[in-house]
């Protein structure tokens, strides 16, 4: 147990702007910056990475006590990797169209960090309810940026929001920007969040 | 199960991994310790060397245990363990990497001594998960899937060392100070897959 305790607030809104898991911490960035090119796509990520954050760091949490320390990194994978089952599986079956873009995607959350880094870093020594909540606000954080970053991709890229086009079609021929639907322009666009989120809380800039 | 795949393949499918699909700058994959590792040259290419070794021993096992064990149809026509190819991969993965591990300190301890750290690390990498999911998702053979796994991990491996090459040159310029860091390494990144662009043509 943490010796100040934080409150809920603060443990569902700090990872949001003030300690964002993908601009601060360097977190989870691996598995999901692909899935930006279309919003309907990063909701979906963003939805999934939130429910499995919370329900394993939650379920963690509540065992945390069983858990031997030498071997829980892989006990922890292994609550991870059943949760990121249940929710490819439930994709699978009701969402198949999105399931199939997200290809291999889904299968990743496994391996992002911000899964990890919740459970060994909060919810291993925090009670159940404080787990679940952090892991609520740290997938919000991460959700945040995906959905920046995805507004941005798809608005520019192909001129429509969540799959409808906003302008013509001789419009989006003539002005369409082919590069923001290929990779180098994610890592531009969080390069230039990161920016603007620093300069904006002067106190996350790192020292050189 | 064999096919014969023609060296001509062989070479395109190497390419294709290694530079038109690169993991790392095409498909954002090990982006953490992508970023958290490529501070100099030399711990980069001992993590370089370590991701290649373990991406070319890892897909094909996942291959084999695919075909043999997980594939619908593989134990008899009724059972279908596809969607336990999650956990066993990782579960797969993580063995690989500790039993290496333990070989190299037994009969390698030179290079143990130089990969030591970044072994475990590489279990939640996911350039290395990436590689196996989409082995199965492409179908790849046994051969194809070892020459797939060598290619990406070259790529991977390529990427990160450039990346920490540039960034030791970049600790001498003057970068405005909300973009220091963490900011001006994804500028970075995204100019040399700006680079590797051009590699989609062949």
């Amino acid at each position: 147990m943490s010796s100040q305790k934080k409150s809920l607030g603060k443990i569902l809104f700090g990872p949001i702007l003030d300690n964002n898991p993908i601009a601060l911490q360097i977190l989870g960035i691996c598995s999901a910056l692909a899935v930006t090119t279309k919003m309907d796509k990063s909701l979906t990520m963003a939805i999934a990475v939130t429910l499995v954050t919370a329900v394993s760091s939650a379920a963690i949490a509540s065992i945390r006590q069983y858990i031997p320390g030498s071997i829980r990194i892989i006990v922890q994978m292994t609550v991870i990797a059943s949760m990121v089952i249940v929710v490819d599986q439930f994709l699978k079956a009701f969402l198949y169209d999105v399931s199939k873009e997200l290809s291999v995607f889904v299968g990743l959350i496994i391996t992002n960090c911000i899964v990890m880094g919740r459970a060994e870093g909060f919810a291993m020594s925090n009670n159940t309810q404080d787990s679940f909540w952090d892991g609520i606000g740290n997938g919000l954080g991460y959700s945040l940026v995906l959905m920046v970053i995805a507004v941005f991709r798809e608005l520019f890229g192909s001129w429509s929001l969540f799959g409808y086009q906003l302008v013509s079609d001789e419009f989006k021929r003539e002005f369409a920007q082919g590069l923001m639907l290929q990779s180098p322009s994610a890592f531009f666009l969080i390069g230039l969040f990161i920016w603007i989120l620093r300069t904006a809380k002067p106190a996350q800039i790192e020292k050189a | 199960m064999i096919e014969l795949v023609s060296v001509d393949d062989i070479f395109r499918l190497f390419m294709k991994a290694a530079f038109v699909e690169n993991l790392a700058l095409v498909f954002f994959l090990g982006m953490c310790t992508f970023i958290a590792i490529s501070k100099d040259v030399k711990t980069a290419f001992g993590l370089a060397v370590a991701v290649i070794a373990v991406q070319a021993i890892t897909v094909p096992a996942n291959n084999l245990i695919d075909y043999y064990l997980l594939r619908p149809g593989a134990i008899s026509d009724t059972i279908d363990l596809s969607f336990l190819r999650l956990i066993s991969f990782i579960g797969v993965i993580a063995a690989i990497v500790q039993i290496l591990e333990m070989v190299l300190e037994k009969y390698v301890p030179a290079l143990f001594n130089a990969l030591g750290i970044f072994l475990p690390l590489i279990t939640v990498n996911c350039a290395i998960l990436g590689g196996s999911l989409f082995m199965i998702e492409r179908s790849y053979n046994f051969i194809e899937s070892t020459v797939y796994g060598i290619g990406s991990g070259f790529g991977w491996g390529m990427a990160i060392v450039i990346l920490a090459a540039i960034r030791e040159k970049l600790k001498y310029s003057d970068v405005p100070p909300g973009l220091r860091g963490l900011g001006i390494t994804f500028v970075t990144i995204g100019l040399i897959a700006l680079g590797f662009l051009a590699f989609s043509g062949i």
